[in-house]
């Protein structure tokens, strides 16, 4: 629950929809843009959107990720047919952009627009309220000519409309473009503001004599809200990042996490890493992964995860599993260290959570043994005596060595104890 | 109360929203840190519209705390009331906050929901800012405690944890984190290190919280009776870096211990939004090593690694009671909590006799269980009742019999259910259950009404029969010895004979089970023997056949022995029971309901019998 990212394509489509209602009126654009994924279907496609045999087209992948036209992703001034080949050699391919290497599955497609002037504006979230910035100087890399660059301040809960915008706006333009930008500002705030945007980039925008038209646009939303946006959101989604690709267990994981009111989150970071945890509490887990790297042993750490929420005894031992598959699938000439950690837990039944980890430990005990694991043991809560106990006896009949600490032993102390012995 | 004090141990809260279990976790707390009143005043329960009570321990003691449907109310009627705890869901925290700011007397509020909508939480922040004065905690929170005085809701998780990390009394250390979750881990580390908490508070973990690390910092630090400040920054945001220019310009002086978690960051290939909305570095400066390194810079007292943390508290207090600046305050014992009773017995700590005892059913398991205790051999789970699709038959056979019959047998229940059904509206149920309808009552009367008349006389041969013709059956007389006994003993013999129905005319619904029982049942020795008394009766007189009862009941004496599922004392039993009149009684209640819905549909009036059909004499 954060502010995320949301596709160009619905950004503009929202924009299309919704911004005349809070400028008072149509601005020019109407919306003209196709979404491309390899399960489209030309022909509805271009039924949909018969602007698309036209038109002279603009295309680009629509993934999360900026600088398409420096990456050289970017395809201006072309037919159908350029478009629907261009897009095809590039869907499903990895691509590199920039040091992040991932597929290229969906793409955007729009009317190439004749304009005059290319403008910059944004929107930004902030501690007090949001900021708005504003140039005459769009379509560029906006950093280098961050000097040209207006600030509009909006505390939290001010109306718009009591800020003089037109007069915090650049000098060099006139009046009568000052009027107009400040009119178009204040319905794209509004709009902003009612739509729980978080981030809102517009650069360039295009004006073509009283209208404007998003060239190319970056949003996030402030997904909390959905709740009170399900209907204007529409059929907006929350893609990954490019480039974060998911293991077929990572995946696995994900959907156990969907399907519980706890919460159950799995990263690999190096499938080949000698050192596994499997922690409970997402600070915890933080500060886990932390103490390896603190120690030097970044290199070595196999993943990231936390399961929380008091999760049931199934659940645990669900995710247990996974983790010990992939953590024996390859050996390690110095053996391999498991990290079962937590802190002290406020609610959660530690002996509950701990018999599914210990009955998928006792399904892996061969495996475990030859790929030489140590495992130490650290957490406290809810009846956590009961819960060690149960990990002491398991030490005694699993045949890997298990080390067992509680609240008395700080947080911690099982990585240090875990990466010198080993 | 000072400008930098959250709570004392005089302070009362009102909790919005009705949360048991929140409740009673602050008002043990007050008793293990003998507080004199309990900390809980009044309840808002936004659904219960007329208020009430609600019954909680303090201790051994039982309190009522009053309801109330509105904040509204409760100012209205405590005005002692100081704070208010928010756990309304992240719908309404934004409104109920939004109306708690107006009033004066509520200075400190905390808002548990996680997933307020950050322009949400920035109005909050922004309406309290012009107010002033006000100290707000969340959103995304467990809250807070100020040792031995205060706990915010679920703060502190269970009470022996409380206790182990001596947080029933005062100690010397403020706290402060992002983290809720990681609050308890702090405080036994606290708690293992120094002389203990004065205060601790999680600010949650969204990208905009009300209030922030710096301004709990400069409250630790107004506050005399704190020593030293402990805090757990994290990845993402710059408040921290409000931290380090308190730090420089002099504004913070008293020791602070601080570590920034998230220092893994970099060894993700993409961006990572760990657990909390605010956890995610957009730029160089909000990374936790960063954090770390300036903190360390500007004077705090930062270990290499949160390896270290313990060990640098440990440090830091034992250096301002070496230097004479602190003298430790002592541990004080907390008064042992009573156990609850649920706990004591979960723990089978203590015992207790049941006084009921059910061996039909279970509603205690995971599922429903008809027959027996959930997991026995002899119950059935309703998925099973309706996946074995055992019928009404084989319900009444589990929940009867504690068994499932054979379905010859459930089958043979259930056509009897619905032989006995109705049977017009002159016999005697279903009269008076029609009569009693008129009168305008309501259904169960009518069909009560109706029941009543059940007995001997009415329904009370179905049972009359299955004893007398199997008892006559066992002991071996002969039919016409068996007719002569009755006639001497004077008594009819039950389930012979018909008003209208004869040998020539005979009654279809007899036929139907005779047919039925000769074809399913393994035996019919009773049926066989009715049959040749009927014959002698019948002999006498050409309507003395087997009526409809009698054939229910020697089918079911007949029924029981043939499925060798009952032992002889189980099938006295299920005589003494009235099992046979239970049948009749299953059956003819469908009829009644008939009869009562018909005549209230026809909206037929009172009925008052006719005066010249009454022999008044």
């Amino acid at each position: 629950m954060a502010q995320r990212g949301i596709r160009e394509f619905y950004g503009k489509r929202m924009l299309a929809k919704y911004l005349p209602e809070y400028l008072g009126g149509s601005f020019g654009y109407e919306g003209e843009i196709a979404l491309v994924d390899e399960k489209t279907n030309w022909d509805t496609l271009v039924k949909e959107n018969p602007w698309l045999k036209t038109k002279p087209l603009v295309a680009k992948p629509d993934q999360l990720f900026g600088k398409r036209g420096k990456h050289g992703l970017l395809l201006i001034d072309k037919n159908l047919d350029e478009v629907r080949k261009w897009i095809g050699e590039r869907m499903n391919k990895e691509t590199k952009v920039g040091k992040i290497t991932d597929s290229l599955t969906h793409f955007i497609i729009e009317p190439l627009v004749k304009h005059e002037e290319e403008y910059y504006l944004a929107i930004k979230s902030n501690v007090t309220g949001d900021t708005i910035y504003f140039s005459t100087k769009g379509g560029m890399d906006i950093e280098s000519v961050w000097d040209t660059v207006s600030e509009i301040d909006v505390p939290a809960s001010t109306d718009i409309e009591t800020i003089d915008v037109a007069a915090k706006l650049p000098a060099e333009l006139d009046d009568k473009k000052k009027k107009l930008v400040s009119k178009y500002i204040k319905g794209l705030y509004k709009y902003y503001a009612d739509l729980h945007f978080a981030y809102l980039e517009i650069n360039p925008f295009a004006m073509s004599g009283d209208n404007i038209f998003p060239l190319d646009m970056v949003a996030r939303l402030d997904d909390t809200a959905l709740y009170e946006c399900v209907e204007k959101w529409g059929e907006t989604d929350f893609p990954p990042p490019f480039g974060r690709v998911m293991s077929k267990e990572e995946a696995y994981i994900k959907s156990l996490d969907e399907k519980t009111g706890a919460s159950l989150k799995l990263t690999l970071i190096n499938p080949e890493g000698r050192i596994w945890t499997l922690v409970a509490g997402g600070g915890a887990s933080v500060i886990y992964a932390d103490t390896i790297a603190d120690l030097g042993k970044a290199e070595e750490i196999a993943n990231y995860g936390e399961y929380s929420g008091d999760p049931n005894k199934e659940m645990t031992y669900e995710y247990t599993k996974t983790l010990l598959d992939l953590m024996t699938r390859t050996k390690h000439p110095k053996g391999k260290v498991l990290l079962i950690g937590g802190g002290i837990a406020n609610f959660t039944d530690i002996a509950k959570t701990f018999t599914g980890i210990i009955q998928a430990l006792n399904d892996y005990k061969d495996k475990l043994k030859e790929n030489n694991v140590k495992i130490y043991v650290r957490r406290g809560g809810p009846n956590y005596k009961e819960g060690l106990r149960l990990m002491r006896e398991l030490g005694e009949t699993l045949g890997v060595p298990i080390e067992v600490y509680g609240p008395e032993t700080h947080m911690t102390k099982i990585v240090s104890l875990g990466l010198e012995e080993n | 109360m000072k400008d930098y004090k959250l709570f004392d141990r005089n302070t009362e809260a009102v909790i919005y929203g009705y949360q048991r279990n929140a409740i009673q976790r602050m008002l043990d707390f007050d008793y293990v840190s003998s507080r004199e009143k309990p900390s809980v005043t009044a309840i808002v329960n936004p659904t219960a519209l007329k208020g009430g009570l609600h019954k909680a321990f303090m201790g051994e003691k039982e309190l009522l705390i009053p309801i109330y449907p509105t904040i509204a109310d409760v100012m209205k009627n405590h005005s002692t009331i100081e704070t208010m705890v928010n756990f309304a869901s992240f719908r309404s925290a934004f409104p109920t906050t939004m109306e708690a700011l107006d009033y004066d007397q509520l200075r400190v509020i905390s808002v548990i929901a996680e997933g307020m909508p950050e322009r949400y939480a920035k109005e909050v922040t922004a309406k309290a800012k012009k107010i002033g004065g006000k100290i707000l905690i969340g959103p995304a929170t467990v809250g807070g405690i100020v040792a031995g005085a205060f706990k915010i809701g679920n703060t502190g998780g269970m009470l022996d944890n409380i206790v182990e990390s001596k947080l029933h009394r005062s100690g010397s250390v403020g706290f402060v984190s992002k983290s809720g979750g990681l609050s308890n881990e702090a405080n036994n580390i606290i708690g293992r290190n120094t002389d203990g908490l004065y205060e601790g508070v999680a600010i949650g973990g969204d990208r905009y919280p009300f209030s922030t690390l710096t301004d709990h910092l400069f409250r630790y630090e107004a506050n005399p009776e704190i020593k030293m400040i402990v805090a757990l920054g994290e990845v993402g945001g710059e408040d921290e870096y409000k931290i380090v220019a308190a730090l420089k310009e002099g504004r913070i002086t008293k020791p602070l211990v601080m570590w920034n978690i998230g220092t893994c960051a970099g060894i993700f290939k993409t961006e990572v939004q760990f657990g909390h909305a605010g956890a995610r570095a957009d730029k160089a400066a909000e990374t936790a090593t960063a954090k770390n390194e300036a903190l360390r810079e500007a004077g705090a007292i930062v270990p290499d690694s949160f390896e270290n943390y313990d060990v640098v508290i440990k440090e830091t207090f034992d250096k301002l009671v070496a230097d004479g600046k602190h003298k430790p305050i002592p541990l004080t014992e907390a008064p042992a909590m009573p156990m609850d009773y649920a706990k004591a017995l979960k723990e089978k700590v203590i015992r207790r006799p049941r006084n009921f005892v059910a061996t039909i059913s279970d509603d205690s398991g995971d599922e429903l269980a008809y027959g027996g205790p959930y997991d026995s051999e002899r119950s059935m789970t309703i998925s099973d009742v309706f996946k074995n699709e055992i019928g009404i038959g084989g319900v009444i056979s589990l929940l009867w019999f504690k068994k499932l019959l054979p379905p010859w047998a459930t089958k043979f229940l259930e056509m009897a259910v619905m032989i006995t059904a109705d049977h017009g509206a002159a016999v005697s149920g279903a009269h008076n259950a029609i009569v009693t309808a008129r009168a305008g009552k309501d259904l169960i009367s009518c069909i009560v009404s109706g029941m009543l008349t059940i007995g001997p006389r009415f329904g009370g041969a179905v049972h009359g029969a299955a004893k007398h013709f199997s008892e006559a059956s066992d002991a071996k007389k002969t039919p016409l010895q068996f007719v002569t006994d009755m006639k001497k003993a004077g008594i009819n013999i039950p389930g012979i004979g018909h008003l209208v129905k004869s040998v020539q005319n005979p009654d279809q619904r007899v036929t139907l089970m005779k047919e039925y029982a000769k074809k399913n049942f393994p035996s019919t020795e009773v049926l066989d023997y009715a049959l040749k008394v009927e014959e002698v009766t019948t002999s006498k007189r050409n309507n003395l056949i087997m009526n409809v009862d009698g054939c229910i009941g020697i089918l079911f004496i007949d029924m029981m022995r043939s499925s060798g599922e009952f032992t002889a004392e189980e099938m006295q039993q299920v005589l003494d029971l009235e099992g046979l009149n239970s049948l009749f009684i299953l059956g003819r209640t469908i009829g009644m309901m008939g009869h009562v819905f018909d005549q209230k549909r026809l909206k037929q009036p009172l009925y008052r019998h006719p005066m010249d059909d009454i022999l008044y004499y």
